[in-house]
């Protein structure tokens, strides 16, 4: 046991990388689990994003004439549900796995082997879904909500189709969640390391608590509506059919009482990757800590409340609507407590902006964009308005992509150091920052303007005065395409050949950094112990906790 | 506090949690080498899975309840539907009360009563796939298939997701079973069989709640 008032040796890690192998393997380290989350899903980013840009192609010009109308279905249904269920929702399970028992000072998850069963699923399941495309008829074709009747309409009258694909891939998915759901609860409550209370918890365990809580208590009403849903398709029952009695709006209440909070699960963690970026690198301790982490918890409960915003459309009676209309409004309180923290945090410091800071400052500055759309389509009037068109999608991807997914390439480039040993290369980082910030903009803000005029989504074909909008937003999700090509090299290459990291090249506080880079199988040679509050930047003598090897 | 050294300050615990409800304290230990206590943190986990899998029930109740209020023809005219009889009654009975008979199992266990508990504990078995059986013959015996209205798959798809639960617990017993016969396997506590008593209740009293929707309403 080390002095603790000395600062952190910094030094280099006698830790070396043990090669690819491992991660190939099926392994119980949370490290190696939470990589292999980060790379499985980023590839399925790629596959999704590629078929983003078909989509793309097919909109440059007004008539259809790049891919056909059931190709084209198949292509929006499958770029959604993969980016939602296959991109965004893992891939910050992955950054969860790698980092919470880290920062909580555990040595694993609380259930190792639920751990990396939780992850083999996605795998087989994510191929099963994009194998759909070479079946006979194609993919699912009814959207990522795949609402009945047209669900039960589209496919071939085959026993084994697209939407049957799209079922029983989504079940699967949904069956790893909640093995992750369960591990990372009892992981955060079980497995702090002594002092390490709940208010000292860091932020992004906080979000990791309350998005986990919403995947446990909200996802199982999706595994209802699929099982009902697969009996209509595959066994001939009536649920949703409404020509033999059955009710297609039952679908939608349970299909949205898990994918609006899926929203919150996606968007929450998110919000922890800021509220851990933005005190580091303005160097002062984050404003609000207690507030900022009820209202995480204060968004979960809401949103769980707001799932009929997502119907007003779908013959729901008045008093619903304003009921469900002042509830989402509500969720903009709570998560303007953290814009207002974050912009405190930010205020009057001095700021260092390095690649990590820059895609998590350009993430909050989108969200808040993305907020005030979000608070315009609650109001009942003007979502009937705008209800199905390019305003709705615009919106959900500057909260996708211009907010979740920005903060993604933040933590992933934050936490590079610590999870390979190496350092990256700013340059390339900075060039895949601008890229992104330049194409995401030019290919959603478009979508807005598009909304407001009438353009309807999922269409291939559209009037021409809609095209000079829609070109930019091509331009725009093609240069999206282009951008991760830096981020694909820098990786690989800092990976390969970068300089050694030491144990905090930030000169962060939390416990993760009080570790080498990488950890040890173990994390910690000894169990940390925690005698300080969570971001005390601006103290001369930071150091995190005592028990570490110096 | 800023002059006393950092190593000197007492290592803090959540001292909130000491104010909660004694039940609830259970589940929140305050931090601080808790990770060691594998049981605790197992039935945790147990209990945050059985909250979970409620609510997949919550929706398919849910399902029920609104298609029942809405739908006209829930089941075609002249065909009997599910009511309570004399041979449903009995096989609700012996579901129920096979809770109370793997408490008294788990009880044994905890005494270190091997004998009494395996003889406790085969006794829920044969009273779990007991219903098992008395379902089958329910299904077999009614008037109605799976597709024959909204009224008939809901009957099936609730019953059989249920019934689904029902096996997955008899099987868990049997393993438990034949776990008890290996010598030493508890000297580390009998987690498996807490767990699998509690995953019993939860089923048991999911089927009060089912019994009183399907049969009753």
């Amino acid at each position: 046991m080390t002095d603790s008032t000395h600062p952190l040796p910094n030094d280099i890690p006698q830790v070396q990388m043990q090669g690819w192998g491992h991660y190939l393997r099926f392994s119980t380290d949370h490290k190696v689990i939470g990589v292999q989350y980060l790379f499985t899903t980023f590839l399925f980013f790629l596959m999704a994003g590629l078929l983003a840009m078909i989509i793309r192609a097919e909109l440059l010009t007004p008539a259809s004439n790049v891919v056909d109308r059931p190709f084209y279905n198949g292509l929006f249904t499958l770029h959604g549900t993969m980016m939602i269920f296959l991109w965004v929702i893992p891939s910050l399970v992955g950054l969860a796995n790698y980092l919470v028992p880290l920062m909580i000072g555990a040595d694993d998850m609380a259930f190792p082997r639920l751990n990396a069963i939780a992850f083999w699923i996605l795998p087989p399941a994510g191929l099963l879904l994009v194998s759909s495309f070479f079946l006979p008829h194609g993919s699912a074709q009814a959207g990522w909500w795949s609402y009945p009747p047209i669900s039960l309409q589209l496919p071939s009258g085959q026993p084994i189709n697209g939407e049957v694909f799209w079922i029983v891939s989504l079940f699967l998915i949904g069956v790893s969640s909640i093995m992750g759901g369960v591990n990372f609860i009892t992981t955060i409550v079980w497995m702090r390391a002594p002092g390490m209370t709940f208010f000292r918890l860091p932020i992004f365990v906080w979000t990791v608590l309350s998005a986990q809580l919403l995947q446990l208590f909200c996802l199982p009403a999706l595994t209802g509506a699929l099982i009902l849903l697969f009996f209509d398709l595959a066994l001939g029952t009536h649920f949703f059919d409404p020509l033999e009695n059955g009710d297609p709006i039952i679908y939608q209440h349970l299909f949205w009482f898990y994918s609006h909070p899926a929203v919150y699960v996606m968007a929450l963690p998110a919000f922890g990757i800021f509220s851990e970026i933005i005190p580091a690198f303005s160097r002062s301790p984050l404003f609000g800590y207690r507030s900022v982490a009820l209202a995480s918890f204060g968004i979960a409960v809401v949103s769980v409340t707001v799932w009929v915003h997502h119907m007003f459309a779908s013959a729901t009676p008045g008093w619903m609507r304003l009921l469900f209309m002042a509830s989402s409004m509500l969720v903009a309180v709570f998560t303007g407590i953290k814009v207002f923290a974050w912009t405190a945090t930010v205020w009057k410091s001095k700021l260092h902006l390095e690649t990590p800071m820059l895609f998590a400052l350009a993430g909050v500055v989108m969200f808040v964009f993305a907020g005030i759309t979000g608070v315009m389509l609650a109001a009942v009037p003007f979502d009937l308005h705008v209800n199905n068109t390019y305003f709705v999608v615009g919106h959900f991807h500057y909260v996708v992509y211009n907010t979740i997914t920005m903060a993604i390439f933040a933590a992933i480039y934050y936490w590079f150091p610590k999870i390979t040993g190496h350092l990256y290369s700013e340059g390339w980082g900075k060039l895949h920052f601008w890229l992104t910030l330049v194409g995401a903009n030019l290919a959603f803000f478009p979508m807005h303007p598009l909304g407001l005029q009438g353009m309807v989504r999922r269409i291939s074909s559209y009037p021409p005065e809609y095209q000079s909008w829609n070109v930019v937003a091509s331009l725009g999700g093609f240069l999206l395409g282009v951008s991760v090509l830096p981020f694909i090299a820098n990786i690989i290459v800092s990976w390969m050949s970068g300089l050694p990291a030491p144990r905090n090249p930030w000169h962060a506080t939390g416990l993760e950094w009080a570790t080498t880079s990488p950890p040890p199988e173990k994390n910690f040679d000894e169990t940390p112990v925690v005698r300080r509050p969570p971001y005390d930047y601006g103290d001369p003598k930071v150091t995190v906790t005592e028990g570490q090897n110096s | 506090m800023r002059h006393i050294p950092l190593d000197e300050r007492p290592i803090r615990y959540d001292r909130w949690i000491d104010r909660l409800p004694r039940w609830l304290q259970r589940f929140l230990p305050k931090g601080g080498g808790t990770a060691k206590d594998h049981h605790g943190k197992g039935m945790f986990g147990v209990t945050v899975f059985l909250l979970s899998e409620s609510v997949v029930f919550l929706s398919l109740i849910f399902a029920y309840s609104a298609l029942k209020a809405t739908t006209a023809d829930w089941l075609p005219a002249g065909v009997k539907g599910p009511e309570v009889s004399t041979f449903v009654v009995i096989n609700t009975v012996v579901l129920l009360s096979s809770s109370a008979v793997i408490q008294l199992a788990e009880r044994a266990i905890k005494k270190e009563r091997l004998t009494r508990f395996r003889l406790l504990w085969s006794l829920t078995v044969l009273m779990g796939s007991y219903f098992l059986v008395g379902q089958a013959i329910e299904w077999s015996q009614a008037e109605f298939g799976l597709r024959t209205s909204i009224g008939s798959s809901a009957f099936y798809v609730l019953t059989g997701f249920h019934g689904l639960h029902v096996l997955v617990g008899v099987l868990l017993q049997l393993t438990m079973l034949g776990r008890s016969l290996i010598p030493h396997n508890y000297d580390d506590g009998h987690f498996g069989i807490n767990a699998t008593t509690l995953f019993w209740h939860f089923v048991d009293a999911l089927w009060v709640v089912l019994f009183t929707i399907i049969y009753v309403w």
